[in-house]
């Protein structure tokens, strides 16, 4: 690990646990190339957490690129806008990321329209977008736009990124951070991002800084980019407000309360959020996307997404746009390789296996990673040993083995007071396990059914 | 001297605690109804949780309680059948409710054959986390998984997965409608319903709402809400809401018209149906009839 050059010289990392994965950054050294458009985007409207977007065109209307086809119905929702010019050819349920058929608006395209208010941003990102530095919104604009652009977080979890920034009365922010850190093995978009689009995502933190109303903005890069890292700390010289820090390489340090917990030292309390303690948390991705939204008006259409695994010929970084199904983004890559056991959207650890081709790229698809039979194969579950592995590497500092036995026992209570909400299923216990036993998805049962309960005794 | 002095005190605590506990006793004393202990002795005793109430001694106490009231009619114990509230009755002298025996059933018929595997799971065999991850290895999301979670649930040993069609089988004759896999199942697949006279039985082995050309890609005998079964039945027992029908356990006599008429063979009947006219190539064994081409 090279040492990079950092404010005060240091790496920071959060104390409790933590493993370290191969890497496997095959694709670090590939450029972002734009995948050229799909014959038919099938846009989900629901890609986001939250309430599904409500539909807002019918079978047979002609949409350009940033007409509105999901309107949000709530707070909790995002809009969805069509990536793609053509004819709305049906509306019908589509697998997504869940594994169900969720609507879908099917979109037969036909070249590449964009409507007037977003055709500034139309050329391809680093290739004469011309830098908008000054920013003239106020933080409600700079909300309204999040907002109508259906800006949502792009770590993964595809959070609707403006209620972020609607700190409630009683709270008072700090610190804005954002996360660099992409600390899933594979996975480049991010540190691609950093690299090519290091202006862009400076002024994008400098607007969601200002949006908070915080004076701080720091950037946490892991130290398995000191490219990217030396590169962010050299612009952000150019911001006042705005400081980098380099992370040690541990994972899960891109869950907000490690990084939280890393950069701040702060230890967000158990069932509180990181704005409890001061900080709000965003991914480089989301603040270049909020960016092109308050200085371009350009709603998400596309985003940067990671194609890589062993077996492919030619992975890479490409620019998608939402609604392309992933074959295509996997034909580009160099194909489909013979012998692929699993198709994983997101990252090895935390990513969930899809098990369709036809799976339409969406707002929080951060990669793809194929994996061959030998890697895909889960090995047979052996009896706990009570080598507490499990508990050693637990970034949440809980126990494991325990939690996943209650929740398999539907010991609902005890695992609540053994503090199974606060997992944040990074699967670190599952990894470092020598019985290889299946102890995330057992707690993720167990949270699964708790929250149920709780709905249902609110109801 | 040493031994009566032992003696002396031993005793003398024992005397002294046995005075203490008759007064506690006394002054403590809980005044258990004894009809409550005789009729919970008439009860199954398998605390199944099937009659509402928590296990036996509390179906026990909700009796007595009934009958305090002059009214039981509305307890019923689905384990025990008509036997054991008939000598319930006969207990209190009151009458009871009609309970008529249920059983049982799984509406799905995506066996492997019928709804083949597209793709492979290998996560732990449990349908409420492969429920929670993806829609099922055939692609139908109502579909039964095949973990068995309902296997586990089951008390009474009446439900078993069959390796062969991946769908579990209840065995009537042990299954005592007690409930449990009905909420075991994360797809709610099962449901309760009359055994019917003489065991027959029709019903509507699929729950996928889906519309017809989907759900066939799935599995070839899913319910496709054609509605021909509507019309040919006699009693107007099936509603079809949601490209999917229903057969009224109520209303259904059992006839049998509807099965021959099912273009995928989604419904299923417990006894042979005769066909009058000949089907093309297939058949006439109860339910087991392929779709003709589409």
């Amino acid at each position: 690990m090279s040492a990079p050059v950092t404010e005060s010289g240091k790496l920071m990392t959060f104390p409790r646990g933590g493993i370290h994965p191969p890497e496997q950054k095959i694709t670090q050294d590939q450029p972002i190339q734009a995948c050229p458009l799909p014959q038919e985007a099938v846009v989900l409207l629901a890609q986001h957490i939250g309430a599904p977007a409500e539909l807002q065109v019918k079978v047979g209307d002609q949409v350009k690129v940033g007409t509105l086809i999901g309107k949000a119905p709530g707070l909790i929702s995002a809009n969805i806008h069509s990536p793609v010019s053509g004819k709305v050819k049906k509306i019908e349920p589509r697998t997504d990321a869940s594994g169900y058929p969720k609507t879908a608006v099917l979109i037969t395209v036909d070249g590449d329209e964009w409507e007037d208010s977003v055709h500034e941003s139309k050329d391809f990102p680093w290739n004469g977008r011309p830098l908008k530095r000054d920013i003239q919104a106020s933080p409600e604009e700079i909300r309204t736009a999040l907002a109508n652009g259906g800006i949502v977080g792009m770590g993964g979890a595809a959070f609707p990124t403006n209620v972020k920034y609607m700190v409630p009365p009683g709270k008072t922010p700090e610190y804005l951070i954002i996360n660099g850190v992409e600390c899933e093995p594979y996975l480049t978009a991010d540190h691609r991002v950093m690299l090519e689009l290091a202006d862009e995502v400076m002024v994008g933190t400098e607007i969601l800084r200002i949006a908070l109303g915080v004076e701080k903005a720091i950037i946490g890069i892991e130290a398995n980019k000191p490219d990217a890292l030396s590169l962010m700390e050299k612009k952000a010289q150019d911001y006042p407000n705005i400081s980098v820090q380099g992370l040690v390489v541990k994972y899960p340090q891109g869950a907000e309360k490690q990084l939280v917990r890393a950069i701040t030292g702060r230890e967000v309390p158990s069932g509180k959020l990181p704005l409890d303690v001061g900080c709000v948390v965003n991914n480089v991705g989301t603040a270049q996307a909020a960016y092109l939204a308050v200085q371009y008006n350009r709603p998400f259409i596309d985003r940067v997404l990671t194609v890589t695994g062993t077996g492919l010929s030619n992975p890479g970084n490409f620019l998608v746009r939402l609604g392309t199904p992933i074959q295509q983004v996997i034909e580009l890559a160099g194909g489909l390789p013979e012998g692929t056991g699993k198709i994983i959207l997101g990252g090895p650890m935390m990513g969930k296996a899809t098990g369709s081709l036809d799976t339409p790229v969406a707002k929080g698809t951060s990669g793809i990673l194929l994996l061959d039979q030998k890697q895909a194969k889960r090995a047979a579950v052996q009896p706990c040993i009570r080598c507490s592995r499990c508990v050693g590497v637990c970034p949440m500092g809980l126990e494991p083995y325990i939690l996943s036995e209650l929740a398999r026992q539907n010991r609902y209570s005890e695992a609540e007071s053994r503090g199974i909400m606060d997992c944040v299923e990074c699967g670190s216990c599952s990894y470092t396990c020598p019985s290889h036993r299946d102890l995330v998805d057992w707690i993720r049962y167990g949270k699964a059914r708790i929250m149920a309960n709780r709905r249902k005794g609110k109801a | 001297m040493i031994t009566l002095f032992a003696v002396l005190t031993l005793g003398g605590l024992a005397a002294m605690f046995a005075v203490l506990l008759f007064l506690v006793s006394k002054r403590f004393h809980v005044t258990e109804d004894p009809r409550k202990v005789d009729v919970e002795a008439l009860l199954p005793g398998i605390n199944c949780g099937a009659c509402g109430f928590p296990g036996c001694p509390g179906m026990a106490e909700a009796l007595v309680k009934g009958a305090d009231e002059g009214d039981i009619s509305h307890l019923v114990c689905p384990p025990g059948g008509p036997t054991t509230m008939e000598s319930i009755g006969a207990y209190f002298g009151l009458e009871v409710g009609a309970s008529k025996p249920m059983v049982a059933v799984l509406r799905c018929n995506g066996s492997c054959a019928n709804a083949p595997a597209k793709t492979t799971y290998d996560g732990p065999a449990n349908c409420a986390i492969a429920h929670s991850l993806y829609a099922g290895e055939s692609g139908c999301p109502f579909g039964c998984f095949g973990h068995g979670d309902c296997e586990v649930s089951c008390e009474f040993d009446a439900l078993h997965v069959n390796p062969e069609t991946g769908l579990p089988e209840v065995i009537e004759e042990k299954c005592t409608a007690c409930g449990k896999c009905v909420i075991a199942c994360p797809r709610n697949l099962f449901e309760l319903r009359p055994i019917g006279k003489r065991s027959r039985r029709v019903f509507v082995s699929c729950r996928n709402t889906e519309k017809g050309a989907v759900s066939k890609k799935h599995c070839s005998v899913s319910c496709i809400g054609c509605g021909k079964c509507a019309k040919v039945c006699p009693v107007d027992a099936i509603p079809i809401e949601n490209n999917l029908a229903y057969i009224d356990p109520e209303k259904c006599i059992a006839c049998g018209k509807c099965v021959p008429e099912c273009p995928t063979g989604a419904i299923l009947a417990t006894f042979p149906i005769k066909v009058k006219k000949p089907v093309p190539a297939g058949e006439p064994s109860p339910a087991a009839k392929p779709a003709p081409a589409e």
